[in-house]
């Protein structure tokens, strides 16, 4: 297990190494500077742009800035945003437990609702229910974020009242910040109500985020469950007289868990993606809306910054579901520290 | 669940209900600020969170106007040469008590000093703390200063290197809010400057409170404001960037005021019972500039023609579905000096073929460029475009619509590699030549922020002497003869001036809009 450990986390420098080149040449290739954007109609001079890039150090070569950055980013300094003048690590963590908290609450709904409309297809296969289910998750996976989200804020906040229509807490609450995690923050803290304003303001953006993972693991619950209830083994233990429920549940599940436990992994980096939007539309303070903002105002730093620390944690994300597989079925733990 | 989110409203419900007497004004606001330290930035949504809540300035500009007012400085003098401005400081001033400073003085003139050569002098401790002062710049502070003096604790006189009529409309701007000094020292000796810009201290009507990125920003009201404390006891910005949603939490009671409605909501929220939808015409134009540089562009008939070849009611109707007014100069009809007396040039594409045939231009093949980005003065600069390229081959020309990247679409631009361009302006401090001589005026045809590259002499000459007076009434004798040059030479053709629409709940009294697109929540703002 601690060879493959390992194995794993030497693959991984090399592409961290990528992935510093790709942020930092992304950013780059967009044309347009900072300077230029910032000046608007109102312009610069050119001896004062040439100038102010001196500053920010974009004068030199792009080897010498990108070998300067790397030598940063190995002591732990992503630089300092352009626009707000706060270093981009602080400005990060910040705003990532927003993330966190939304993309957990998001896969959580995700995953309630689709492993059992995926089971549940699977045993009624060729059914209207398996049909409806298929047909609706085709549909959530087809939505459109954006729309979704306000088709659902039209619907529920305003026309039903039942949920708030963006933000993360009503403005009545003064809740400290400890942990940036609002539902642990409000449980924290003594104003009364506020918990329940926390989860209430998460209902919506879950919902939204979730879909299309929803329908992603509904889907591929179904075609792993259908190819697992086809085996030997579930045709014996029906044969043994198991309970349905035994021979789906215990026996069937558990190996068709190794397929669904892929997707969520794969899911990760599809939720923060959708979290650009989603944020967006929620007015959630996260880190995908403080990524699209530092594009357009071609905040060099904070872009190649923000990116380098997504792509680490969809990594490690990806590192956790690989040590995941080991732990639902042994037999692939076996067979690597064979190889 | 439906129990327990019952349950909730209700308790939602409940301290909504006790927060009503302590006054809570909620503002849906389109951002998060770049910083608290006005100097430093440049958008307006900065402002809003900064200038317009937690600092003053010397004189300032009455809400819903563009008329400067007295601020910290309760009156002023100018010499008779335009180069000497004194100013008679506010006393009993008090700066913000915060967590992290407790002012042990009054508001005075070592406070206008410490503002001003921060931004100015590059050997001040500060200068270097926090970044570029972008509007100084902008506005050329640095080079129209001689001097800054303390007559005394409440007198300070400023001596300008040459006369420049608009400068107190400059110190009306948002860059020239005044810090304190008091708390610059105490920051320097604890070794924190840089918390003078994140930790706020100003004179003006709230105190902010705390800030969560992309969140809300709190803001309590400053109870010892010079100009009375404000009817409203908390302020609070919550930070919504899409439009749409804005308007439904204005609609769900969720905030009181947001900015910048999405157009297509315009006809509900006016129908809306609860929604007061207040306009006003912005302080902005959009035009098409000609490059007078390059041929047929030089020649003046030929301008002439294609102004008259293009409808701008259609473009106001399609591009701006209604929410502007045809411009016909270069300054908003809500300014001062604007001249209603000069006659636009009608829409009349076979006058302006024969016009074309007369200068001896047949089958001319232009562009035009239009901005990859959405502005209040051009909602949208592509659709204009292809309006104005269909106009145009009505009279035979052909053009081709060419765009760039925002950034690169201004630097070439002001490098001049266009025929015909669409930009914009949006006015900084109300003064008509902060359009005409940054946009018209020869200086800025040599640096390339005159599109037009146009360079007329008897137009740049009054623009100088309007200029040199300080008297308004000479000034806008000086600019209104200017403007009929202005037409008469077509170096642009003016398209429109957009409305600036702010939905604003029933519940909210003497919410003014502001010309210079703040959102003031003080001077006379209540809650029913």
């Amino acid at each position: 297990m601690l060879h493959f450990l390992i194995n794993r986390l030497m693959l991984l420098v090399p592409v961290f190494f990528g992935v510093t080149l790709v942020a930092f040449g992304f950013i780059r290739v967009l044309p347009g500077d900072p300077v230029e954007v910032l000046a608007g109609e109102r312009g610069v001079s050119p001896e004062k742009h040439a100038e102010i890039l001196a500053q920010l150090g974009f004068d030199k070569p792009l080897w010498q800035q990108y070998f300067s950055y790397l030598g940063d980013i190995l002591q732990g300094d992503l630089g300092v945003s352009i626009i707000t003048n706060r270093p981009v690590i602080e400005e990060f963590f910040e705003l990532f437990p927003a993330t966190v908290e939304l993309a957990t609450c998001a896969i959580i709904f995700a995953l309630i609702i689709g492993i059992p409309a995926g089971i549940i297809a699977a045993t009624k296969r060729g059914t209207w229910v398996d049909q409806g289910i298929m047909g609706l998750s085709l549909t959530g996976y087809s939505m459109p974020i954006f729309w979704w989200g306000l088709l659902l804020i039209i619907l529920f906040s305003n026309t039903l009242g039942w949920t708030p229509v963006s933000g993360r807490l009503s403005f009545i609450f003064e809740v400290d910040h400890v942990t940036g995690f609002m539902l642990i923050d409000t449980l924290l803290s003594d104003e009364q109500g506020s918990f329940w304003s926390a989860l209430h303001h998460l209902i919506l953006p879950s919902v939204v985020l979730g879909t299309i993972p929803l329908a992603v693991i509904a889907r591929q619950t179904r075609s792993a469950m259908l190819e697992v209830l086809s085996e030997d083994y579930v045709r014996t233990a029906r044969a043994k007289g198991l309970s349905p429920f035994r021979v789906i549940a215990i026996h069937a599940l558990r190996n068709a868990l190794i397929t669904v436990v892929t997707v969520i992994g794969l899911q990760v980096a599809l939720l923060l993606a959708g979290a650009i939007l989603t944020e967006t539309i929620f007015g959630w303070p996260g880190i995908g809306k403080w990524i699209i903002f530092s594009v357009f105002s071609r905040d060099y730093y904070a872009v190649q910054g923000g990116l380098l620390l997504i792509a680490v944690c969809v990594m490690i994300v990806n590192l956790i579901v690989d040590l995941l597989y080991g732990f639902i079925n042994p037999r692939i733990l076996q067979q690597r520290n064979k190889t | 669940m439906k129990k327990t989110l019952l349950i909730a409203s209700l308790g939602l419900g409940l301290a909504l209900s006790g927060v009503a007497q302590a006054k809570t004004l909620v503002f849906c606001s389109e951002g998060s600020p770049e910083g608290f330290n006005p100097a430093l930035y440049s958008a307006g949504t900065t402002f809003d969170a900064s200038s317009q809540t937690i600092y003053n300035r010397l004189v300032q500009f009455e809400t819903g106007t563009t008329k400067v007012i007295p601020g910290l400085a309760e009156s002023w003098s100018a010499s008779a040469d335009g180069l000497e401005y004194t100013f008679n400081l506010r006393k009993g001033v008090k700066f913000h008590t915060t967590e992290d400073f407790t002012p042990t003085r009054d508001f005075n003139a070592d406070d206008i000093l410490f503002t001003y050569n921060r931004m100015w002098k590059e050997d001040h401790p500060y200068h270097d703390v926090g970044g570029e002062y972008l509007y100084f710049g902008w506005m050329d502070m640095g080079s129209l200063l001689k001097s800054i003096d303390k007559i005394d604790d409440y007198t300070v006189k400023f001596t300008l290197t040459k006369p420049e009529s608009p400068f107190v409309s400059n110190l009306a701007m948002d860059f020239a809010s005044v810090l304190s000094a008091e708390y610059g020292d105490n920051l320097a000796a604890a070794g924190r400057k840089a918390d003078i810009d994140h930790k706020p201290v100003g004179t003006g009507p709230f105190v902010l409170k705390s800030y969560k990125k992309d969140s809300m920003i709190r803001y309590i009201a400053h109870d010892d404001y010079w100009d009375g404390r404000s009817n409203i006891d908390k302020l609070v910005f919550a930070i919504t960037t899409d439009n749409s949603v804005r308007y439904q939490k204005l609609k769900a009671g969720e905030c009181h005021v947001m900015p910048y409605p999405n157009p297509a909501d315009l006809a509900a929220m006016e129908s809306d019972p609860d929604i007061n939808l207040m306009r006003q015409e912005g302080l902005n134009v959009g035009y098409l500039a000609f490059n007078t540089e390059k041929p047929p562009f030089d020649q003046k008939i030929v301008r002439q023609a294609l102004s008259m070849a293009i409808d701008k009611q259609a473009i106001l109707d399609v591009v701006f579905e209604g929410a502007g007014s045809i411009a016909k100069n270069p300054i908003p009809p809500t300014m001062w000096s604007y001249n209603d007396d000069v006659v636009d040039y009608p829409y009349d594409p076979a006058k302006a073929k024969a016009m074309l045939d007369l200068a001896g231009v047949s089958g001319l093949k232009t562009n035009i460029w239009a901005m990859p980005v959405q502005r209040p003065y051009n909602p949208n600069a592509r659709r204009m475009a292809e309006l104005i390229q269909a106009d145009w081959a009505k009279v035979g020309v052909e053009a081709e619509i060419v765009t760039f990247e925002w950034g690169e679409y201004l630097k070439r631009s002001r490098d001049g590699e266009h025929d015909t361009m669409l930009l914009g302006w949006t006015g900084d401090n109300g003064d008509p030549d902060n359009f005409m001589f940054v946009l018209l005026g020869c200086e800025a045809a040599a640096s390339g922020g005159n599109r037009a590259r146009w360079c007329n002499k008897p137009f740049d000459y009054l623009l100088r002497q309007a200029k040199q007076k300080t008297d308004q009434a000479e000034r806008t004798e000086l600019y209104e003869m200017a403007q009929v040059i202005f037409k008469e030479e077509a170096p642009w053709v003016t398209i429109a001036h957009s409305i600036v629409f702010k939905p604003v709940r029933k519940e909210v009294i003497g919410f003014k809009v502001h010309p210079l697109g703040s959102h003031i929540f003080y001077d006379g703002v209540d809650l029913k």
